[in-house]
């Protein structure tokens, strides 16, 4: 596309309002965050501090167990982590390497889950899990991890579809078993993907509100977003503090982003492709 | 014996390794989608006495709950607003993103960054931005001449609210668009800019005919997400004011986890499954009138998306 002069003003103009749109709620989150509560409360607005209030992050994070949040939150993420790619690697290299019966049939399934509303399985999987016994415990959200999630499941097998079938049979040829060939061969060249999964998985969960609000009803098991989301019930006349936490909560996705924005924008994009 | 042995192992490799995930779907998906159906026909409190109504949830729901209709209604209302809204905005941002001027890649990693926020970050930071005694938008606003209202107490303005924060995170949908346009050839706008084309002919003429298969998956994808909508409302505006945003996800949530409903909540929450296919299959359906078919190549794709 060729742009003159005047269109390509317009279209920085163009491209900077719509960016005010996407930025100006961080930067007015973390400008109310380090403003004294009397001073947010203010119309009009002032729009920056006449004191830093750095301390408010401090006084806010010590006046709820958030530790113990924190620390769920990160138990669920590693351990999601840690299952998604051990479980979503093995299953797509089933279906992508191999031919056996029914096999079309079960990825279409496989992709018809992506599609199945939340509502649909949150409320017997809720009976379910107080079968189990896995109320108001970690396991809901940990557990399911390590049986895949369609989507990632999806994306890798996108990536092992292209590549030959000599790769396997030199293997085997070699001598190395099934096992082998997975393991030494196809899990390095899904590594790229499995990295996008892993940054994915991190920011989805670390994110998520509904499973938590389901599944668990206890203070101390509590995650980072449910714990969050109580304290802004509770707090409804507090912004201040409020938005200290709302900064905590978004700052690890944004950096887990910035060392993943090349994979994410080119990698993801490239998967869905196809 | 022995050759039996062998030909079974050859044929139960790939299962070893599928095997994870056709368990977990049957545990996590295909028994509680069974389960749910079961319920949808109980008097299923969480604690008590479960017994068998048969269509009597069903029954109630259609005849009797007026809070159903208006749910309904209102979430039907918020996917009309929001679906073309988000639609034409990611499309605009993803082909601006696609043009190859300085400095554009800043640009498409700041129009995706809110899509890594929490849900619950989302509606505490717009829940204040829109805020309507302190609010920092309605103090823009009124730069321009314009009364902003108080958009969360105000039940004709509450569901524009929930819009307005929703399209922000509009950048997976924009990112899905822009790897289709990247995918056009360059050859076709050289030859329409040889052929004295200008660019918005350009765009109707070769970006959207050849971008119809991903606009279809972004349709439904954004219809199913928008209809199910539920973590913004309950966060945002709780449903208020005077239930003008009591989104049917809401009604299904508070019917199971509030009300102790559960039987009921799983006749509701299968009635909203059966629209969204009903609806997925109809905007497949009509993709054969207007979604562009190279040789039957888009047609296989539009089909695994």
């Amino acid at each position: 596309m060729k742009l003159s002069k005047l269109e390509k003003t317009i279209f920085y103009i163009l491209l900077t309002a719509f960016s005010l749109y996407f930025l100006l709620p961080f930067v007015w989150m973390i400008l109310t965050a380090l403003k004294s509560e009397a001073e947010a409360y203010t119309f009009p607005p002032k729009f920056f501090p006449s004191v830093w209030h750095f301390d408010n992050f401090k006084a806010a994070w010590n006046s709820q167990p958030f530790g113990t949040y924190l620390a769920n939150s990160l138990i669920v993420a590693v351990l999601t982590t840690i299952g998604q790619i051990v479980s979503c690697s093995m299953v797509a290299y089933g279906f992508a390497r191999f031919n056996f019966k029914g096999k079309k049939v079960l990825f279409t399934l496989l992709l018809c889950t992506m599609m199945l509303p939340w509502d649909v399985t949150a409320i017997p999987l809720y009976m379910e899990f107080k079968i189990f016994g896995w109320i108001n415990t970690l396991k809901p959200l940990i557990v399911p991890a390590f049986f895949g999630s369609a989507y990632y499941i999806f994306l890798l097998h996108q990536s092992l579809t292209s590549i030959p079938r000599d790769f396997e049979e030199a293997a085997k040829i070699d001598g190395a078993n099934e096992f082998q060939v997975f393991t030494r061969i196809f899990l390095p060249i899904m590594r790229p993907v499995l990295n996008l999964i892993g940054v994915l998985n991190i920011i989805t969960v670390w994110n998520d509100y509904l499973g938590p609000l389901v599944f668990l009803n206890d203070r101390s098991k509590y995650t980072l977003a449910l714990g969050l989301a109580a304290f802004k019930g509770v707090h409804t006349q507090q912004i201040v503090p409020t938005m200290a936490i709302t900064v905590v909560m978004v700052i690890p996705p944004l950096i887990a982003f910035g060392f993943a924005q090349k994979y994410i924008i080119e990698g993801m994009s490239g998967a869905i492709k196809e | 014996m022995k050759e039996l042995t062998k030909k079974k192992k050859i044929n139960f490799t790939p299962w070893i390794f599928i095997s994870p995930w056709i368990i977990g779907f049957l545990i996590f998906t295909a028994m509680p989608l069974l389960f749910s159906l079961i319920m949808s026909f109980f008097n299923w409190p969480v604690i008590g006495q479960k017994v068998f109504v048969g269509f009597q949830n069903y029954i109630t729901m259609f005849t009797k709950d007026a809070q159903f209709y208006k749910s309904l209604f209102i979430t039907l209302k918020f996917a009309l607003i929001f679906v073309p809204f988000n639609l034409i905005i990611a499309l605009i941002l993803a082909v601006m993103i696609s043009i190859p001027v300085r400095g554009v890649y800043a640009y498409r990693v700041i129009f995706y960054l809110p899509t890594v926020v929490s849900g619950v970050a989302v509606s505490i930071i717009w829940g204040w931005i829109l805020n309507g005694q302190y609010g920092v938008f309605n103090y823009i606003l009124s730069f321009i001449g314009i009364s902003g209202p108080d958009w969360l107490n105000n039940p004709s303005w509450a569901i524009v609210a929930i819009v307005i924060a929703g399209a922000w995170g509009v950048g997976t949908m924009m990112l899905i668009f822009y790897t289709a346009i990247k995918a056009i050839s360059k050859d076709l706008y050289e030859a329409a800019y040889i052929d004295g084309a200008s660019n918005v002919r350009s765009f109707f003429s070769i970006t959207l005919p050849l971008i119809t298969p991903t606009l279809l998956f972004n349709l439904v994808t954004s219809i199913i997400t928008s209809l199910q909508e539920i973590t913004l409302v309950l966060l945002l505006t709780n449903g208020g004011p005077m239930k003008s945003t009591y989104f049917y996800g809401l009604y299904v949530f508070n019917n199971a986890f509030v009300k102790n409903r559960l039987g009921y909540a799983c006749a509701n929450a299968w009635f909203m499954f059966l629209i969204i296919l009903l609806l997925t299959a109809l905007v497949f359906k009509s993709s054969d009138v207007w979604v562009y078919n190279a040789a039957g190549k888009n047609k296989k794709r539009s089909k695994t998306s």
